[in-house]
């Protein structure tokens, strides 16, 4: 056995003089039974070790987190970044408002999820409940295959397909403006559609894990009950189902609210106020996009920005484990 | 009449909204190699973008993703997968379970931004590994680790209990068990963590972007090759994201024909390994 080599203490080489018994006999009398016990507390606390992991990582990341995005609402006063509408950080008399870029974020989720969720839960509910065998082992893959598609794909071909449809269609909505900044249709809707489409895989295996889960009598009642197989569907097992596709939408915020390098690569890139056609700025587009350059304030106030969406995550994670947990006691 | 017209509509959403999928998933492969694949060529894969010569070539950063790949995964595993050990075999229904798998949830949720961000100031400043591709592998073993953990737990759960039984009954030691029959029974599972993360490291940008840098050279020969790991280097997605800033679509659709090559295989890899788990379970 392995571990007997390690365990030459003192104390056994005072048994092997006293007892006057080769090395080996030793270990077969007295250090196997203490080394196996040596090595059993030592998996025990590396194990124990590396569960809690975890826990530092989550604990440093705040504390670092707050300790540095605090310091630039001290420096510049919270109501001037985040109700401020002015974002003009290497200016001469620079303002680090983030108003515009905390809606965008906001928006652009909520858009995302509003386009994303129906195609996802649709998506959902033909895997768990309508496919045939044979067409459901093609979705699925493609569904998953989707979800490990890099970012940066996305964004490339958001940028070299979406971008060009987007500003054909911007030429002719706005054609008699005069207001208008043409954006090369890099702009929110862009973005949105991005992002709708990287939330799909995340909601689609979620909703479709809880959809399964729903007890088999239900359905059967139901249908026995003389309800069509649409009505059992949309009346009794998705409503079953419904704390997680609740998780699966949350899940879908938490991701569309930290995409970063899709959008910064669609979305054109300067703060305005969010609408469809308008090129937009987002918390994350903010960091990637500046922290190359910024120094001093502004990359305090960068940092400022890692922390709003820092808290938006943490909410996200709490209202999360709020609706789990009432799942389970329901 | 209205009534079946509805449901027949309902059903006709439900099939247009799965096909969504496929086709979108038909065009972005078909376009994506259309665009890239020209680009791929011996020259492009074994070669450093050189300015003087016009030539544009992706080794340094296939090499430096070799790197971030096999030091996180270095880190990562054997903490993630001790974790789920603890959790599973160790731990049974206590507080600090909760706890730790809050935090492994918390942690899974976190975008990769905010990691960028920890990495750049922790492992970057505070531990002064700079921007190097130290801090990146550091920083993406957090992000992987609740990958890991999940998938070694999940595997362990599903070996049966009868195993653990009989081998404490012919006397094993618990870490004896662990090591000779429950690791061995759970490796599809773990194979599967490890494959998954595999994907979400050579996909990774925006943490690698803040933490590793843009280097794009290849390691000196001999002891270059450990100094290298102090060295800043972008990887395959980092060099794809500043090539589409460069305006080099060209480089940038190559390099996303061999990122999506990769992502293929790796898919496979994971459909063989489910195979392998369910007849473990079976």
């Amino acid at each position: 056995m392995k571990y007997e080599i390690g365990c030459v203490s003192r104390r056994n080489i005072y048994r092997q003089k006293f007892y006057r018994i080769s090395q080996s006999e030793l270990y077969d009398h007295v250090g196997k039974r203490n080394c196996a016990r040596a090595v059993e507390a030592a998996a025990q606390t590396v194990f124990t070790i590396c569960a809690f992991f975890a826990v530092f990582a989550v604990v440093f990341i705040t504390l670092y987190m707050f300790a540095n995005g605090v310091p630039a609402f001290y420096k510049i006063g919270i109501k001037e970044i985040l109700f401020s509408a002015v974002w003009k950080p290497t200016a001469d008399e620079p303002s680090f408002g983030i108003f515009y870029i905390i809606l965008t974020s906001v928006a652009g989720t909520a858009m995302a999820i509003l386009i994303g969720v129906p195609i996802a839960l649709l998506t959902a509910i033909f895997l768990a409940e309508v496919a045939p065998k044979r067409l459901a082992s093609v979705v699925r893959p493609a569904v998953e295959i989707l979800a490990g598609i890099p970012s940066v794909v996305y964004g490339l071909l958001g940028m070299m397909i979406l971008n060009p449809v987007m500003y054909r269609w911007e030429l002719r909505i706005f054609r008699e403006s005069v207001t208008h900044q043409f954006t090369g249709g890099a702009n929110l809707l862009s973005a949105v559609l991005v992002l709708a489409i990287m939330i799909l895989p995340t909601v689609v295996s979620i909703s479709e894990t809880s959809l399964r889960a729903v007890p088999p009598q239900l359905k059967s009642s139901s249908l026995a009950l003389g309800a069509s197989r649409i009505q059992t569907i949309f009346k009794v097992i998705v409503p079953a189902a419904k704390p997680g596709i609740v998780t699966a939408i949350v899940l879908g915020v938490g991701r569309a609210i930290g995409e970063a390098m899709a959008i910064s690569l669609v979305s054109g890139n300067s703060v305005h106020f969010p609408l469809p056609f308008v090129s937009v700025r987002f918390l994350t587009t903010a960091i990637v996009s500046e922290m190359g350059y910024a120094g001093g304030a502004h990359r305090q106030v960068l940092f400022a920005i890692g922390l709003v969406l820092f808290v938006f995550i943490m909410l996200i994670n709490f209202i999360m484990n709020a609706v789990l947990r009432r799942g389970i006691e329901a | 009449m209205i009534r079946k017209f509805r449901e027949g509509l309902a059903i006709g959403l439900i099939y247009l909204a799965s096909f969504f999928s496929v086709i979108l998933l038909a065009a972005i492969i078909g376009y994506v190699l259309a665009r890239g694949l020209s680009m791929v060529s011996w020259s492009f894969l074994t070669t450093v973008s050189s300015v003087l010569r016009g030539t544009v070539g992706i080794a340094g950063n296939i090499v430096n993703t070799l790197y971030i790949v096999i030091l996180t995964l270095m880190i990562a595993v054997p903490i993630g997968i001790g974790s789920a050990i603890w959790l599973t075999e160790y731990a049974g229904h206590g507080r600090f379970v909760r706890l730790i798998e809050f935090t492994t949830e918390t942690l899974a949720g976190i975008p990769s931004v905010i990691f960028g961000l920890f990495g750049m100031v922790f492992f970057g400043t505070t531990l002064g590994f700079g921007y190097s591709l130290l801090t990146g592998a550091l920083t993406l073993s957090l992000m992987i680790l609740p990958l890991i953990t999940r998938n070694t737990q999940e595997a362990l759960k599903s070996v049966p209990d009868s195993y653990r039984t009989g081998a404490i009954g012919m006397g094993a030691t618990q870490w004896y068990m662990i090591r000779t029959i429950l690791i061995p029974s759970a490796m599809p599972g773990i194979i599967t963590g490890v494959v998954l993360s595999i994907g979400r490291i050579v996909g990774e940008s925006a943490a690698l972007l803040l933490t590793a840098g843009s280097g794009y050279l290849l390691p000196k020969p001999g002891a270059g090759y450990l100094y290298n790991i102090m060295e800043s280097g972008g990887t395959l997605a980092v060099q794809l994201y500043l090539s589409v800033a460069k305006a080099g679509y060209d480089a940038a659709f190559g390099i996303a024909a061999v990122l999506l090559c990769i992502v293929l295989i790796l898919n496979l890899i994971i459909k063989m390994m489910i195979g392998k788990v369910d007849v473990l379970s079976r």
